[in-house]
């Protein structure tokens, strides 16, 4: 594609050029029944209020205890990202008042987070890879909501997401594009939800993005950076950075300069805009919370989570490759969703794998995309797509019929052997009734014979007709051999 | 008074299963007394209710033949223990009003066993003091006067209530909580028993929280051996509270009678304190005695950081309480001053609702936990916390137990030091050592002062030794042979 995809893409100012340099900080909310610390609910809506236990709601003498499940997964999102394991991390205290932290603090990991260093390979849409580098991944809990809405004069509070464990992944800024960060987010989802850690829901709130983002002349050091809180799609993550990095070039170049602050994306607007300067004004005061002892977990530990991770992306693309003989490209895509890698497998079972992936990722995903429709709930199945390029493959229909067949599919939910059946779709390979066919076309044309000899393109011509006059249903390489036949001569053959 | 109340916790146990009263009339005459003894200030609530109904119970219990440990005892309970439905305020203005909708492990293990319910018992706020006197309830006052003087002594504290109400045999037995002395001297001052466990012995689940790492629950009674009753249904491991041990409890009582003899009883000489009374060095060489006699070898040990103890005590305790006390913020529970404005809603309402001293301790805990403090403070006081429990760990390789002065003063008077928190703070400086390397305390009643107020010995075990308190407190206690009662002048 164009430039804007590769990687060192610059921005060009009045004054010259300037690179952006992203991080991301990314919230994940940890799949878990139950909460990090107690054992009210951790499920998504509910009435207000309806999740929460005693320590959830910061009752004088409540006691935090780790839930186990929390920390396996967090581990195995660890391995996931191919990041080293801390056996021995520490849990504290980020001390600060506001409404929706019942305690008084948030319960996080500041200095000994569970997972330390690990990378991640972000596919470009070029179908280019970068390295991303994480710096470490921590378990921290979530805050209750305020609601502002729910009265003219108050401020309601709801516990229900209050305690609920997340993962905080935290990037290297690495990334040096929207699009990088978009990429590196989208694949963070993937693993995340291959893993089973992460539902990665964006529009529940349960993956949320800080987006760290700075400007630098090429090669030049770091610049100051701002911080753009709580980006909740990969739109507006993409849609916040490109704002952000010229809004920077914009200040750098007018003379001015960045200082450090906090910004939240106003979607509607598509602009950043600071934060109230008192609400960054924090010292959080961290320290070990001594109602938790360190977190501590020997490698027998690591080694049976190990022991249960999925084939992740990378490694699946790689096996597409070699094992389908699908480009690099058509394999990244297929494995973005664990669903989609799942239903091209199923449906290339004993098939042609590069027509089943070129059927998923075209028609397939053009009608999924038109409904909104996720791949779970495709009316056509993986086993009847895979019929269907049968069909194609053993000439029973034309790759032509096949695409009406796939409508049909699509809209009846039918299996494509039944569908060509019953409406006679079945592709006509009698060389007589091709024959007739052809010279009908040829008799009833004379003049576009005559064009044929100076015009060999033409032929197409020919062939398109005679797939009229027999409905699509010919036999292309049929009709294509008959014409040749009879009008070779015309073509110096 | 009733003769009832002149018991033992252990003897009350007696008769009770014996059938020669009932705990309905252990109830009644507790809940008279405390109500003679309100000039103690003892109780901030009472609940002669309840406890009539937990004694009808154990009554028929009893006469089933069945019955816990503490089956119709009388204990009255700190009001720092969550306790379902009734008041829990951890001597604060903030939690007035506050019901608790659960019980503390702890209360529920003493209910579980049989006890009854008699009040919530004054304290320092949020345990913080050593005297009872910033309980926003107003003091407790302890039972004891010097000689004729009728001024008003304090308790001490922060289990200040606790103390008053056992040394004023108002019931058998209290809860009280330790986190750098809360238990021992107030104990000492009031010519009772108390012991602080090892951390982790007893939960901490529904305990108002002062320093997380340094608090721990513990029994106060009028002897060694009634301490170990209550301590044995109050301790046990408890899922709910990540800092509990998973040890089996023993058979404290049975460690009353073990006696000493082939102990190493070690003397601390950094104990030797500067500026101390010499009656307190001579109850200490009285101490050291009476266990020599009763065949125990007495060893000198040194515990070389002791005296960056109580410095390192006062940033770790208050660090800790500042975030602890974060939640009182006027949102959910207790008291809130309204203001339209969210931080001046908290303001207010911190303002209101928390007295001096724990303003004061917010506030330096605070300070030494914000950024560019933290290393010099915080981080510091907790590698001298380190070589404190460096330093037991090299003493108990030499010994089985110490021997120290559990109070550097007999009981001083209300308002006396108010004005002058390091003096306060310099009544926790043989107990918070203790707290800090995680360690069981008991304190024993063992003397009298030049004015005729109680004085107490304070016994230091290796972690999960207390039978080795109580065994070595026992015979402090059988050879002090302390006979003498505090006069009923509230009666």
């Amino acid at each position: 594609m164009s430039e804007s995809k590769m990687r060192g893409k610059l921005i060009e100012g009045v004054t010259g050029s300037w690179e952006v340099v992203i991080g991301l900080e990314v919230h994940a909310q940890v799949l878990s029944n139950a909460k990090l610390f107690s054992g009210a609910s951790a499920a998504y809506g509910g009435a207000p209020n309806s999740h929460v236990s005693l320590v959830d709601a910061g009752m004088p003498g409540m006691l935090p205890v780790i839930n186990e499940y929390c920390v396996e997964q967090a581990v195995r999102t660890g391995l996931g990202l191919n990041a080293q394991i801390n056996k021995v991390s520490v849990f504290d205290r980020k001390n600060y008042f506001y409404p929706d932290l019942p305690q008084g603090y948030q319960i996080s990991q500041f200095k000994q987070p569970i997972v330390g260093e690990g990378v991640v390979v972000v596919d470009l849409p070029g179908g280019e890879s970068v390295e991303v580098g994480i710096e470490r991944l921590h378990l921290e809990q979530d805050a209750g909501k305020s609601l502002h809405d729910q009265d003219p004069n108050a401020t309601f509070v709801d516990l229900n997401r209050s305690g609920v464990a997340l993962m905080e992944i935290v990037s290297r800024p690495d990334m040096r594009s929207s699009e990088e960060a978009a990429a590196y987010l989208k694949k963070l989802r993937a693993i995340v939800r291959y893993l089973g850690t992460c539902d990665g829901n964006m529009d529940e709130g349960s993956m949320r993005a800080d987006v760290n983002v700075s400007v630098r002349r090429p090669g030049a050091a770091l610049g100051t950076r701002c911080e753009i809180k709580n980006v909740n799609s990969m739109r507006f993550v993409a849609q916040a950075i490109e704002y952000e990095a010229r809004r920077q070039i914009d200040v750098l170049e007018g003379g001015g300069s960045i200082h450090q602050e906090t910004r939240l994306f106003d979607n509607k607007a598509g602009v950043t805009r600071p934060m109230r300067s008192k609400e960054e004004a924090h010292d959080y005061r961290y320290f070990p919370d001594p109602d938790l002892l360190p977190l501590e977990f020997d490698d027998a530990f690591i080694a049976r989570i190990k022991a249960t991770l999925p084939e992740l992306p990378d490694a699946k693309k790689a096996r597409f490759v070699s094992e389908y003989g699908l480009s690099p490209y058509d394999a990244g895509v297929l494995v973005a969703e664990r669903e989609i890698a799942a239903y091209f497998e199923a449906a290339a079972k004993g098939r042609d794998a590069k027509a089943v992936a070129n059927w998923v990722t075209g028609d397939l995903f053009a009608a999924l995309n038109r409904d909104g429709k996720p791949i779970g709930e495709s009316p056509v199945s993986a086993d009847a797509l895979g019929e269907m390029v049968g069909l194609i493959g053993d000439g029973t229909i034309s790759g032509r019929i096949a695409k009406d067949v796939f409508v049909i599919m699509y809209e009846t939910g039918e299996r494509p052997a039944k569908i060509v059946e019953e409406r006679g779709l079945r592709q006509v390979t009698d060389t007589g009734a091709i024959s007739a066919a052809v010279d009908e076309v040829i008799a009833s044309n004379p003049a576009k014979v005559e064009e044929l000899a100076k015009k060999p393109k033409l032929i197409g011509w020919f062939v398109g007709e005679v797939m009229k006059k027999t409905q699509g249903k010919a036999n292309p390489q049929a009709v294509n051999e008959a014409l040749k036949a009879k009008l070779g001569h015309l073509l110096g053959e | 008074m009733s003769d009832l109340m002149k018991m033992t916790l252990a003897e009350a146990r007696e008769g009770l299963r014996a059938r020669r009263f009932s705990s309905a009339e252990l109830a009644a005459a507790s809940a008279a007394e405390i109500a003679k003894a309100r000039p103690l200030n003892a109780f901030i609530v009472e609940t002669p209710e309840i406890a009539a109904a937990m004694a009808a119970a154990s009554d028929a219990r009893l006469a089933r033949g069945e019955g816990g440990a503490l089956e119709g005892i009388p204990l009255g309970i700190k009001d720092l223990f969550c306790t379902k439905g009734i008041q829990t305020t951890a001597g604060s203005h903030i939690l007035e009003g506050f019901k608790p909708v659960y019980e503390s492990t702890v209360t529920q293990k003493l209910w579980d066993a049989g006890a009854v319910m008699m009040g919530k018992l004054n304290l320092d706020e949020f345990a913080m003091g050593s005297s009872n006197e910033t309980s926003y309830f107003g003091p407790a006052v302890n039972p004891w006067r010097r000689g004729n003087d009728d001024a008003k002594l304090v308790p001490g504290g922060s289990s200040g209530g606790s103390a008053a109400a056992v040394a004023a045999e108002l019931c058998f037995g209290a809860t009280g909580t330790d986190t750098g002395g809360s238990i021992r001297q107030p104990a000492a001052v009031t010519c009772i028993a108390g012991i602080k466990p090892t951390y982790g012995r007893c939960s901490r689940w529904g305990i108002v929280a002062f320093a997380s790492s340094l608090d721990q629950a513990g029994p106060m009674a009028r002897t060694v051996k009634d301490c170990a009753i209550l301590l044995r249904e109050m301790a046990g491991f408890d899922p709910k509270d990540s800092t509990s041990v998973d040890l089996a409890v023993p058979d404290f009582e049975a460690a009353c009678n073990a006696g000493v003899k082939g102990l190493r009883i070690g003397v601390p000489k950094e104990y030797r304190i500067d500026g101390v009374p010499a009656e307190i060095d001579a109850l200490w060489e009285q101490g050291i005695a009476w266990l020599k006699e009763a065949g125990a070898e007495i060893v000198e040990v040194s515990l070389p950081h002791t005296k960056y103890a109580l410095p390192a005590y006062y940033i770790v305790a208050p660090a800790e309480a500042s975030s602890n006390l974060a939640r009182y913020d006027g949102v959910k529970y207790g008291l809130r001053v309204e203001n339209d404005d969210l931080t001046r809603m908290y303001e207010q309402t911190r303002a209101a609702g928390f007295g001096r001293e724990v303003q004061r301790r917010i506030l330096i805990g605070t300070y030494v936990l914000s950024a560019g403090y933290y290393d010099a403070y915080y981080l510091k006081a907790q590698k001298v916390r380190t070589l404190i429990a460096g330093d037991f760990k090299a003493a108990f390789e030499k010994c089985d137990a110490l021997l120290t002065p559990a109070s550097p003063s007999p009981a001083f008077g209300i308002g006396e030091k108010t004005n002058d928190p390091i003096s306060m703070y310099l009544n926790d400086v043989y107990t918070v050592t203790v707290n800090l390397a995680g360690l069981p305390g008991i304190a024993v009643p063992a003397g009298i002062s030049k004015d005729g107020l109680p004085l107490g010995l304070q016994l230091i075990g290796r972690a999960f030794d207390e039978e080795t308190l109580f065994s070595a407190g026992s015979v402090l206690e059988k050879a002090a042979g302390f006979t003498g009662k505090p006069g009923r002048w509230w009666a």
